[in-house]
């Protein structure tokens, strides 16, 4: 029935095709574009804003990087903490080598609680794994309570942000879908956000309280006291935490701050990273499960010890997926997130959504950047994406094996490396001067550059080359 | 401050190639300023489209060839931010792990020698006024690597903002980059051709007539769009406008 467990998890974080190939299609849409346009320098603005007025943001970032490397070099040690701290307050820890395991095990609480529906609160390692999915497969249906994660799911859609999952959709379709899709809706009369927000509120608070499952992710668990965290702006998540009997966490193994008092960096660094907010308006905690309710936490590696074993890529389990990376990409500003195939999207993604799948599994999405360097510079938690990116773009050459650009690199290198043969290149390169001989600007280049060029000259000219290189000539 | 320093210029492999006039406009600005020059004849390419591109074994060559043939220089000065960025940051990482012994000790020698133009001007010479005349309305793009990996902030402004008769005017959103990204352009050319068209669209809002940076990597990306577009505004490196004077801008 369900496949073995193996090192790296496979559908949620690739795409069929390659990125190149999916952005094209995204930036045919004219619509998705202006929204994305908006949306993004709307957040990025208001980030900016609270951002610059801390005093001590580079302190803080410093110490959000610091925390975070402590906990992934002694992560064994603060996971057992964890589970012990969980356990002495009544908790019940799970391991789950991989997404088919989690999957598996919250399918198997949830049967065993005789429950057909459950609710849940937003959460990205759910995502990660697919877990709606296998649920749905065990005839159980999970129902989003995030508004825009709602959004999503009830337009048979994936996510394309990850902290603004509908951030494609403007309001008009907003209110087209939930007329359609929203059976208590009545008549929406206008795209008024208040009236849509209504019209979710309605629908959902049928479903908190009657539902017995609450199914959730954690942006932190702290090892010294075993609680767990959660952050949102709008209650539903507090409604899922708190109402049913039953609340089930599924959370990445290395989203653990060591003590209490260190979250007192990161839930500064967050809502002003993510939203743009000074404060998130509900941070709920839980200490284990209170009386008449259970509690189960189920640590998911997923990818997670295979990341943690480059050195060279590690540093992305820093990541508190706050987004703000998203916001700043001018990639992911043109593709939105659909492009990247990945429940994880953008800069981040493009480093993530490999490493968590294995390079070989998304050789595309390494070069989906071109190393502006912006994400490193809005990172709360520092994590140099741009470097890690060449890092696994060498890992995907790799991967590859032997192609057309491979050689031509190696031929470039060996050209480049002995001057010699760089100067005889150059003279060659002059033969190119029979071209753009009318305005002294190449429109088209000819066989066979035009194929490896084609990119470049389907919209941009390129110069003739000079009558004699600059080492020909220095005066 | 400094009086007659022997300056090693770098190029860079897209000058020496494509754009000559960059490397001799940047020859004449430091010679005019009174300071010798060399061209050491051995350099070809700082090795930054392997290492990017995920070549860093086939990149360590370069960056050998590099080292040897900047050895011997005091000061070497470059007008691009993009290779200065790669030989400060790249380099020694990449001749530690495929290069032979002792490269990356000579590597980030060579690297703590190494300045992008608008540094050595400003931090090496401590010069913001260079003597230059470019009568003409222009507007500043900070490259990325300029901006983000080599920090040279306001550099190139006040650098800008001292040439006589030159009209500066502000890019809109000009920290966003303009799309070019070595072989992201061949790779992903519709994400980068939509990128390059926000940019050339908030060039023409200037009214500028011409585009300036330090990278003309970067340059030849943006000329490329705008020639295609049938612009009337085009590019010119910073170094090209730093080495006009009155005599020969009064000569063209």
């Amino acid at each position: 029935m369900t496949s073995p467990p193996t090192a790296h998890p496979v559908t949620e974080l690739r795409a069929a095709e390659p990125f190149p190939v999916n952005a094209a299609v995204q930036l045919r849409n004219e619509q998705l574009r202006r929204n994305l346009a908006g949306a993004t320098r709307t957040i990025r603005t208001k980030r900016a804003n609270v951002v610059g007025e801390l005093p001590d943001w580079s302190e803080l970032r410093a110490a959000g990087a610091a925390i975070k490397d402590d906990v992934l070099a002694h992560l064994d040690t603060y996971l057992l903490q964890l589970e012990e701290r969980v356990t002495a307050n009544g908790g019940v820890v799970h391991w789950a080598r991989d997404g088919a395991e989690a999957n598996r095990i919250v399918t198997g609480l949830v049967q065993a609680r005789h429950a057909t529906e459950v609710v849940k609160v937003k959460s990205m390692a759910t995502q990660e794994i697919g877990l709606n999915e296998a649920l749905a497969e065990a005839g159980i249906t999970a129902v989003e309570t995030d508004l825009a994660e709602l959004i999503v799911q009830l337009g048979h859609e994936k996510p394309s942000h990850i902290l603004v999952p509908a951030i494609h959709k403007n309001r008009d379709e907003i209110r087209e879908l939930f007329q359609r899709e929203i059976p208590t809706a009545g008549t929406i009369a206008t795209s008024e956000p208040r009236v849509l927000a209504e019209v979710a509120r309605r629908h959902l608070r049928a479903k908190f309280l009657s539902t017995p499952v609450a199914i959730s992710g954690a942006n932190f668990a702290v090892a010294e006291t075993g609680t767990l965290g959660v952050v949102e702006s709008e209650g539903n998540g507090r409604m899922c935490l708190t109402l049913p009997r039953t609340l089930i966490t599924v959370m990445g193994l290395e989203k653990l701050v060591p003590t209490w008092a260190d979250l007192g960096v990161f839930l500064q660094l967050l809502p002003r990273s993510s939203t743009g907010e000074r404060m998130n308006p509900y941070t709920s905690m839980w200490t284990g499960a209170v009386e008449g309710q259970e509690f189960h936490l189920v640590l998911m590696d997923n990818g997670r010890t295979a990341t943690l074993a480059d050195p060279d890529g590690r540093d992305a389990l820093r990541c508190i997926r706050c987004s703000a990376c998203l916001n700043v990409c001018p990639v992911y500003e043109r593709t939105g997130g659909h492009a990247y195939g990945s429940v994880y999207p953008g800069p981040i993604g493009a480093v993530l959504s490999p490493q968590l799948t294995g390079v070989r599994e998304n050789l595309s999405l390494p070069f989906a950047s071109t190393l502006c360097g912006a994400c490193l510079d809005a990172c709360p938690v520092a994590i140099d994406i741009p470097r890690m990116l060449v890092h696994l773009r060498a890992k995907a050459v790799e991967a590859k094996g032997p192609t057309a650009e491979s050689a031509a690199m190696r031929l470039a290198a060996s050209t480049m490396r002995s001057p010699r043969r760089w100067r005889m290149a150059l003279r060659a390169a002059r033969a190119g001067r029979v071209l753009g001989r009318r305005d002294g600007v190449i429109h088209r280049l000819p066989f066979p550059l035009t194929g490896l060029l084609r990119g470049w000259t389907a919209v941009r000219d390129l110069p003739r080359p000079p009558r004699r290189p600059f080492r020909d000539g220095t005066a | 401050m400094f009086g007659g320093m022997r300056v090693a210029l770098f190029a860079t492999c897209l000058v020496d190639g494509l754009r000559p006039e960059v490397g001799r406009a940047t020859a004449r600005l430091v010679r005019r300023l009174g300071h010798e020059v060399v061209v050491p004849a051995a350099q070809t390419c700082c090795g930054q489209m392997h290492v990017n591109t995920g070549y860093p074994k086939q990149a360590a060559g370069l960056v050998a060839n590099h080292v040897r043939a900047f050895a011997g220089a005091d000061v070497v000065v470059t007008p691009s931010g993009s290779c200065a960025g790669a030989i400060r940051h790249q380099h020694e990482d990449v001749a530690r792990r495929y290069g032979p012994p002792g490269l990356a000790g000579d590597a980030a020698a060579v690297a703590g020698r190494t300045y992008e133009l608008s540094e050595f001007l400003v931090d090496v010479l401590g010069l913001t006024d260079v003597g230059a005349y470019y009568p003409h309305r222009v507007t500043y793009h900070p490259t990325c690597h300029s901006l983000r990996v080599l920090r040279v902030g306001d550099r190139p402004l006040r650098l800008l903002r001292a040439v006589g008769g030159l009209e500066l005017v502000e890019l809109p959103e000009a920290e966003q980059c303009c799309g070019f990204g070595g072989t992201f352009a061949v790779k992903n050319p519709g994400v980068s051709a939509a990128m390059l068209a926000d940019k050339l669209a908030a060039i023409h809002a200037t009214g500028a007539e011409y585009c300036t940076a330090g990278d003309a990597s970067c340059l030849l990306h943006i000329w490329g769009g705008l020639s295609r577009a049938g612009s009337p505004a085009s590019t010119v490196h910073l170094a090209e406008i730093l080495a006009s004077t009155t005599e020969t801008e009064e000569a063209a």
